[in-house]
């Protein structure tokens, strides 16, 4: 999967606060919400947010924190925008 | 009666002691334990009890994660083990995806902000790090997993 790293080795708080304070498009999803074929973790509600065509969301790593993702979006960011 | 570990980063070596401590604690208790891990987690518990006398099954973490949030599988008593931020996000998960009632196993140098953060889960922490002993002291003060599943 192509993706690029935008906050590193972070509390999922500071994650989740990056995602709500840079990008306008947030959407709030439960724990366990699938998302390319990933269950997500976190501290529910769980902002994701869709910038043009990209998916903006958490992920936490066991050993490393979380982390904030870009990751094209495909088909993602309709099932997102179709849920609101 | 089932019960889910959720283990992290086996970087603390309490980790994989309090888990087999708790297992066998549960086990005369008649549960049947389940240890859900990444790969490193996974490994010290199974070089620890080749025989599987104390956890049963092993999963990887995040087909775990998928099958609770699928409703594919519960339990009734789920131990998470933290000593990180990450091990929060796991607790805050697992309450949201099963039906378990929650114990945050919370250890290492600073647990304080972690207990804290532990809401109203079940809590057994101590400030440990290589030395069991202090969390084994806390896991003793329950006199029965069971009684929690009633």
């Amino acid at each position: 999967m192509n993706y690029e790293i935008l906050l590193p080795n972070s509390s999922f708080k500071e994650c989740a606060d990056y995602i709500k304070k840079n990008f306008k498009e947030i959407y709030f999803v439960p724990a366990g919400y699938k998302i390319f074929d990933n269950y997500l973790v976190g501290v529910p509600p769980i902002p994701i947010a869709v910038d043009n065509d990209d998916i903006i969301m958490p992920y936490v790593k066991p050993c490393h924190g979380c982390f904030v993702l870009r990751i094209p979006g495909k088909e993602e960011v309709g099932v997102l925008r179709k849920a609101k | 009666m089932k019960a889910l570990f959720m283990m992290g980063c086996p970087e603390l070596p309490v980790q994989t002691a309090a888990a087999l401590y708790i297992a066998n604690k549960l086990n005369k208790e008649g549960f049947e334990v389940t240890s859900a891990g990444n790969k490193a987690a996974i490994s010290l518990l199974l070089n620890s009890d080749p025989e599987k006398h104390y956890i049963k099954k092993v999963m990887d973490l995040d087909r775990c994660i998928g099958a609770l949030a699928e409703k594919t599988i519960d339990f009734d008593l789920c131990f998470v083990f933290i000593h990180s931020d990450s091990g929060i996000s796991y607790l805050a998960t697992i309450k949201s995806i099963s039906k378990a009632k929650t114990i945050a196993v919370i250890f290492g140098k600073e647990i304080e902000p972690l207990i804290e953060a532990s809401g109203d889960s079940i809590i057994i922490a101590a400030k440990a790090v290589h030395n069991p002993t202090p969390l084994r002291a806390q896991i003793d003060g329950v006199k029965s997993w069971a009684a929690l599943t009633r």
